[in-house]
This record gives structure tokens, sequence and C-alpha cells, in this order.
């Protein structure tokens, strides 16, 4: 038994070694530990198969004019298509022309919104834009408190007109802020919103509402980097539901692999914008699709491993 | 659910080769199972279906169905453990990652005890996170429960050890400690709960630690599950947010290699989303087509 990949695969790599070919039983015996480390870092199923079935053609293809050595190369196969969905047309934050920008945050209950709200609103202060947050959470209990705490924290405004635990109209609240922050010359408003399921119709509804009356510049979807295989069926109702632009990845903190940023980046096709990694109002910072690639298969840098290989 | 229909038409064909095991084995894993209890529970399968030569669908679902049940295991006793020693409450600590649900799992778990007739007090032993003690004095005046706080950035320690000494002061059945999220790979944190537990020890035993984890939760569950049993000695857990479309699979290798049960489900936000764990139940849920 090996542990990890890295073991499972040099395994293969020392039977691979010397050899000018890869034939197809070198192939499927490469992209099987592939496979299997995917599936325990919880990338979803479906992906995974999509993925290896690229892998494997590029890996065929690849046979023929072969400049590196045949592990070598099919790590490195790997790795380039890690990347490209990984980073799949990321981007910075986009602005509206027309202050105020508006950012609004969506995702299933305890993924790291408020946090990240918090975490944004301090952010682009220290960027020179004037933040407000605004409290449409109005059912999860001390939802608004929390935000509260959270902008004197970060030291940003925060409009919290109602008092929430079922008291308040969210989508009245988002509205209402978003009148507030042009009036007083805010630049940027972030919207935090209650946790939803995303087989919740009714709440969904509301996120849509929320939505189209803030029209908002960019929606960014919320997720635990712990989640399981449910992540796509998740990613998918939020983009249907509601509609996300891009996606922030919370509690990267810890030793989850990650599987879900390949698995939603995959099925919606959305960039992954942020990486939220703490509790404190300073613990995000930009997404870089090299170390989840890295993460993802456990295998500290990858290409230094290719050039070991 | 794809991974039922698949399975069962996979199992209900006549020989089954390589390839079919192979998809057999990825399809339980969509449950987040996980691969080496899927592993197992396959071989658990072609064993069993070998023996009796082919395999009709109806008989494929029993055994696998048998199988999940005895790696969830049926017949584990699932009780809250209450009852306090020598006139001192029962103490239940509650802990987990950041956002599983465990504030929430208090306030419904104090109305089911209120409705039991027992008297309870809540500690508020998360001063960390914003809010935190507002939230769960929320809870407490939803439920009617008193709760016991302390100051913002205060000592969670000496919160849970107030709380318990409030507990036997005023003569209540149960004292129940929420605490603040946290990794468990964070081993200042966890050195932290694990003084928590320790102190509210020197004034009553700590009869119940219940960790809970969030249906989403992949395979990380399981590492989580580790450390925190390591530190304060889980004697349950707590699913919740079963109301969602995960399958909470991750607890069946959670249970099946730390052998700690799960004792309770969350199913939603209200005060009354709590219930029972039932293995059989969950087993059909795991299988049930959605
Ligand atoms: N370790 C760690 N914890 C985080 C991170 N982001 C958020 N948290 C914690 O996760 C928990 C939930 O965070 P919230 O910001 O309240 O999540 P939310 O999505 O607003 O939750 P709801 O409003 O209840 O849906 C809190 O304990 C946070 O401190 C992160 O990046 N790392
Ligand atoms: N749908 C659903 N939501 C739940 C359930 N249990 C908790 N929640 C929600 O999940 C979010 C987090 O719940 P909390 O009780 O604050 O979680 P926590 O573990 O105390 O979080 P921290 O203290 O920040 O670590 C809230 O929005 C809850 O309403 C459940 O069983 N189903
Ligand atoms: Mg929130
Ligand atoms: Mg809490």
């Amino acid at each position: 038994m090996f542990d990890t990949l890295t073991d499972r695969l040099s395994a293969v790599f020392r039977n691979l070694r010397g050899k000018t070919r890869l034939t197809d039983a070198d192939i499927e015996a490469t992209t099987r530990e592939i496979r299997l480390a995917l599936l325990e870092a919880d990338v979803n199923l479906a992906v995974v198969k999509e993925f290896i079935q690229a892998v494997r053609e590029r890996a065929k293809g690849a046979q023929i004019h072969a400049a590196l050595n045949p592990a070598q190369q099919i790590l490195q196969i790997v790795n380039e298509e890690l990347i490209e969905i990984l980073g799949g047309a990321a981007r910075p934050l986009r602005y509206a022309k027309k202050p105020p920008t508006v950012i609004l945050l969506a995702g299933l209950q305890g993924s790291g919104k408020t946090t990240l709200a918090g975490k944004l609103g301090k952010w682009l202060k220290g960027q020179g834009h004037s933040p407000l947050l605004v409290a449409a959470d109005l059912q999860r209990p001390n939802a608004v408190n929390q935000l509260q705490v959270v902008g004197e924290r970060a030291g940003v405004q925060v409009f919290a007109p109602e008092p929430g635990n079922g008291i308040g109209d969210p989508v009245a609240v988002a509205k209402a802020g978003l009148e507030f922050a042009a009036s007083k010359l805010y630049d940027v408003v972030v919207v935090d919103t209650a946790g939803r399921l995303g087989i919740d119709e009714e709440l969904m509804r509301q996120a849509a509402e929320i939505r189209a009356a803030v029209n908002p510049d960019e929606v960014l979807f919320v997720v635990d980097a712990m989640i399981g295989q449910d992540a796509v069926n998740t990613a998918k109702a939020f983009a249907e539901g509601v509609g996300f632009d891009a996606v922030v990845l919370s509690k990267l903190d810890g030793d989850a692999r990650g599987g879900a940023a390949l698995s939603i980046a995959k099925v919606t096709g959305k960039p992954i914008m942020f990486a939220s990694n703490g509790e404190g109002l300073d613990d995000f910072d930009a997404f870089y699709p090299d170390r989840m690639a890295s993460r993802i298969l456990d295998m500290g840098d990858l290409l230094t491993l290719i050039e070991q290989a | 659910n794809p991974f039922a229909k698949g399975l069962l038409s996979l199992l209900s064909a006549d020989t089954l080769d390589a390839a079919t095991w192979d998809d057999l084995e990825a399809s339980l894993i969509t449950a987040d199972l996980g691969v080496g209890p899927t592993t197992e529970l396959v071989e658990a399968l072609r064993k069993e279906l070998s023996v009796s030569g082919g395999a009709d669908a109806d008989r494929a679902k029993a055994v696998l169905r048998d199988e999940l049940l005895r790696l969830v295991g049926p017949d584990t006793n699932r009780g809250l453990n209450l009852t306090g020693a020598d006139g001192v409450p029962g103490v239940i600590l509650v802990v987990g990652v950041n956002g599983t649900g465990k504030t929430t799992t208090i306030g419904k778990l104090a109305r089911v005890l209120v409705a039991e007739q027992h008297s309870v007090v809540l500690a508020a032993a998360d001063t960390f996170r914003a809010a935190a003690a507002e939230q769960l004095k929320t809870w407490g005046d939803r439920v009617g429960v008193e709760v016991v706080r302390g100051p913002e950035g205060g000592d969670p320690a000496s919160v849970a050890f107030d709380a318990v000494a409030k507990g036997i002061a005023d003569g209540v059945d149960v004292v129940v400690v929420d605490t603040a999220g946290r990794l468990h790979t964070k081993t200042g944190l966890m050195d932290e709960l694990g003084k928590i537990k320790r102190v509210i020890e020197r004034k009553a035993p700590v009869t119940e630690v219940l960790l809970v984890i969030d249906a989403t939760t992949g395979q990380n569950g399981l590492a989580q599950a580790r450390v925190f049993a390591e530190v304060v000695d889980v004697t349950g857990i707590v699913l919740t947010k079963l109301d969602g479309s995960a399958k909470g699979g991750i607890i069946v290798p959670v249970q099946r290699e730390l052998g700690v049960p799960v004792k309770l489900i969350g199913l939603g936000e209200g005060a009354d989303d709590l219930a029972p764990f039932q293995a059989a139940a969950f087993v059909d849920a795991l299988l049930e087509e959605s």
C-alpha cells in the first residue's frame, strides 16, 4: 500500500523509466492512480471521468514526439489540464463604470459569506475605496450583529436598517443599501445574504430577487473547501437559481484537498477569484491555479516533481 | 439519484466484468463514502454474489443495503448520556470545524431537552466569532433556556466553568457548552479545546462530547473526526444539513474507523429540525433515487 499519490505514481513511473514510448497499459496504470487521487480529493466523479479522458487522449497523442521521459510527460499533461480548468479566465474584480460597484455574496449555510464581507470590506478600504456592507441576511439568528461586529473590526460602515432574526425584507434592505450608498458616496457595496440550500426553491427565488433589485457587478459564490461530491449539484443550483460570476473558496487554511475547486470550475466555467484562508480579516488572497493543482493532487510542487521525475 | 440507478442496473447484470466493478466502486464514491470503504463494500458484494452465482436486482439491492447497514452499525446505542455524577448536571460539550451547525444544533437540542422536562443551562464558550454569544442567546430565548456568557474575546474555558458552576448551584439537569468552530489542523485552538474540557471537569464530568459534521463534507470529515476524537474523546456525532442534496456518506468511514456513533441529525434551520439518527433510514436515503 502506498500512501500518497507521489508514492504511487513513482511506483508506476519506475516501470516507465527507460521506455521511449507510452504503451496503453502505461497510460491506464497512471491515469488510474490519478483518478483515485482526484476522487480522494473530493473531485466530483463525473468531472474526474472527463478529466481522465482528456489526459488519456493527450497522453496517447503525445507519445510519438516525446521530448520528456514518459513519466514527466504524463505528469505535465495532468498539470496543464488541471491549471487550464482551474485558471480558466481568471480575472480581477470588476468595478462599475458608474459607482457604486455592487458585490453580492451567495452560498450554502456556513460557507463563509459574512466573514468574507468583512475581508472584502477591509481589503477594498485598503485599496482606497469606500465600501459599505449591507446586512441582507435577516434570517439566521444574529447575522446582522455578526456583520456589524465584522464591519467594526474592519473599520467599514455597515448598513443594517432591519434587526433580522426573521424581521425585515432582505430584498428591500439590499435595494435601500444601494440607494444609501449612492447618496453617501460609498463606491463599493457588498451585500451579505442568508445561507441557503441549492434545493430550497423559495430561498433561491429570494436570492434571484435580491439580485434583480441591486443588479450586481459581481455575484460571488462562496464555497467551503471541505465540501465533497455535492459541490457540483450545489454549484449548478446556484448558477441556475441566482447566477454567479466568480467563486470564492473558503477555509483553505485547513487540510482539505479542495477538489471542489476543480468540480465547480469545470461544470460552471466560472473563475475562482479569491481564496479565503482563515478567520481573521486579512486571511484572504488571490487564487493561484498552480498551487491549487498541486494541492488537489497532494504533490507539493508539481512542476518540481515533473523536472525530477 | 444516478448513483442508485447505475448501481442497481449494474448489479442486476448477470455477469459483472472488471469495468463494471470499477464503475460500481466509483459510483459509491459519489455518495462521499470514500475510496477505502467503497472498496471494502465492493469486495464484500463481490464475494457474496460470486458465492451465490449470478445476481438479480432485488437480491443485489438487499446485499448492498445489508453491507452498508453493517458499516453504519444498526444496533449501536445512540442515546445521549445526560446523567451527571452524584447530583451534578450532565455536561454536553459541542465541538467541530467552522460553520457546521454547532450553535444551531445546541438551540434545537435545548428545545428537545426542555420538552423532555429537563432543566438546561447553555454556555456561550465561543467568545471568538463575531456575535456568536448573541446567536446562542437568541436561541436560548427562543427555547426558554438561560445562557451564561462571558466578555467578548474572553477565556472560553472560564465561561464553560462558570456555566457548569451555575448549573450545579441551580441544580439543573444538563449544561450544554457551545464552542468556537476550529479547524482540526490548528493545534493552538485544539489545545484550547482540550483545556475547556479539563477546566469543566474540575466541576463536573463531561458526559457527552458531540462532534458536529456538516453533511456536505467530503473526505476531510474523517481527518476532522480523528483529531477531535483524540483531543476531546468524542462520544457522538451530529450530522447536520441533511435537508440539502448531500448524503452525508462520510459518516460511514468515520463510524467504521472511530466507532463513534452518529446520534442526531440536523434537518433544517428551525428549532424543531433535529432528529435521532436512524441507521436504516440513513442507508435507504443513501440509496434512494432523488
Ligand atoms: N478557518 C476558517 N474559518 C472561516 C473562514 N471563513 C469563514 N470561516 C468561519 O466559518 C464560520 C462560518 O462563517 P460565516 O462567515 O458566518 O459563514 P456564512 O456563510 O456567513 O454563514 P451563514 O450566514 O450562517 O450562512 C465562522 O466560524 C467563520 O469564522 C476561513 O477562510 N477559514
Ligand atoms: N439547512 C440547514 N442549515 C443548518 C442546519 N444546521 C445549521 N444550519 C445553518 O448553518 C449555518 C451555520 O450554523 P451555526 O450553528 O452558526 O454553525 P456553527 O458550527 O455554530 O458555526 P461557528 O460557530 O461559526 O463555527 C447557519 O446558517 C445555520 O442556520 C441544518 O441542519 N440544515
Ligand atoms: Mg452569514
Ligand atoms: Mg457557533
